[in-house]
């Protein structure tokens, strides 16, 4: 326990004075959210329909952004070698390393996309759905995120891989996700919600098994 | 407590880097892993510290806890120093000792002479000091097998004394060492495996 906690407050540590990951995500989603609306025009009807959908078409792709250097950093400079040595199984090494990264990456753009939606008119019943919908799946995004980090860590330009990858699995994250943040059905939005917790618990479970895997396969 | 090693064998890459290798050690001994470059010393060193798997050949470890891998009775001391230049040298040195589970940061970074240092980030560190301050990872906690990769690499006079009067100690409470280096390490070698190249 203590193990972990050393990891998580070290990999935090690292995360916010660097400010990269959090800026990168943050900067590319403000950008999306701003340019949207002066891309499609002022049709104000069109963008409300629209907001859920490019709100976390955006997440998806921020989160993206800063997945190729969850175990980067830490394989070049020798540390992934070395977790592996510590007492703790390397499978929670890796369930640390997501976590950090959704509370670095995931969890404050799951925060602030709501209110950024304003920008691109989401009406305002949506935004408590909207940040729900966000919090729990912005879980599994970084998981799967963390997942196509092991798989291609040590390549060069990774990050395009990743997306490749990844991109494909993140497709149902996409469909629950709108439906859950978008109340044209009555009823479907909690059904929805609960199908994206369904999807982030199971990667909770699956990713880091495979991604230690495929981690230690890299190393060898 | 002994490491024996029979008949192993490593490949990198599709290439077989070395095969038909014995190791033996016991308690209170050194091993030096001697030969030129890419002839195997890193892999046999990561071999044993359970980072690669042997391609043929057996590796065991008795008289340790039974319970746990080598690698988790092992110290690493690779050519990649795991410093985080964002980080302090103290906070550097924290992390490791929570993740190894020691308490004992601030006395393990006074093992190289690293104590006035701890306040300064890991970055501005010299060569030197980088591989002092990973040096200082093999007092966190005691682990009965050090694997030292090239440890003397960058070293001062005075931190090659400090190294050589450390291992000697180790040696002393009966732990084990074993050392890749290609100059001398202060330290009478036990045994000598000589790693061939092609």
């Amino acid at each position: 326990m203590k193990t972990a906690a050393a990891l998580m407050k070290r990999d935090l540590a690292v995360a916010f004075r660097q400010g990269s990951s959090l800026g990168t995500a943050v900067g590319f989603f403000l950008t999306v959210v701003v340019l949207l609306p002066i891309g499609l025009g002022p049709d104000q009807a069109l963008l409300a329909r629209i907001a859920p959908g490019a709100l976390w078409i955006a997440l998806l792709m921020s989160v993206l952004l800063s997945a190729d250097r969850i175990f980067s950093d830490d394989f070049e400079d020798g540390s992934l070698e070395l977790l592996t040595m510590g007492r703790v199984p390397f499978e929670a090494v890796i369930l640390i390393k997501a976590t950090v990264h959704w509370i670095a990456a995931g969890l404050p753009l799951a925060v602030i996309a709501p209110c950024l939606g304003f920008l691109i008119n989401i009406s305002p019943q949506q935004v408590v759905p909207l940040a729900a919908a966000m919090i729990v799946g912005s879980l599994g995004i970084s998981l799967l995120a963390t997942l196509g980090a092991a798989v291609t860590v040590g390549l060069r330009r990774g990050g395009v891989l990743v997306a490749v990858l990844i991109l494909p699995l993140y497709v149902p994250f996409l469909v629950f996700g709108v439906a859950a943040s978008s109340n044209l059905v009555p009823g479907a939005a909690s059904a929805a919600l609960m199908a994206l917790a369904a999807l982030s618990l199971a990667a909770l479970v699956m990713v880091p098994i495979a991604a230690a895997a495929a981690l230690r396969s890299h190393m060898r | 407590m002994k490491l024996v090693g029979e008949g192993l064998a490593v490949e990198r890459g599709g290439r077989c880097v070395f095969r038909d290798v014995d190791v033996a050690a016991a308690g209170g001994e050194l091993v030096l892993l001697a030969g030129p470059n890419g002839s195997g010393k890193t892999s046999l060193i990561k071999l044993i510290a359970g980072v690669l798997e042997p391609a043929a050949g057996k590796l065991s470890f008795t008289g340790g806890d039974d319970e746990l891998t080598i690698g988790q009775q092992a110290h690493l001391i690779g050519h990649q120093q795991a410093i985080k230049p964002a980080l302090t040298v103290l906070e550097n040195m924290q992390f490791w000792a929570g993740f190894f589970g020691g308490d004992r940061a601030m006395a393990c970074l006074d093992a190289f002479g690293l104590g006035e240092l701890s306040g300064l980030p890991a970055g501005v560190l010299s060569a030197g000091q980088r591989r002092r301050l990973s040096l200082s990872r093999l007092f966190l906690s005691y682990r009965p097998i050090w694997l030292l990769d090239e440890p003397n690499v960058g070293l001062d006079g005075a931190s090659l004394a400090q190294l050589a009067n450390h291992m000697r100690e180790h040696l002393k409470s009966g732990g084990l060492i074993v050392a890749a280096a290609h100059t001398d390490l202060g330290v009478k070698a036990h045994r000598t495996i000589e790693l061939e190249g092609k």
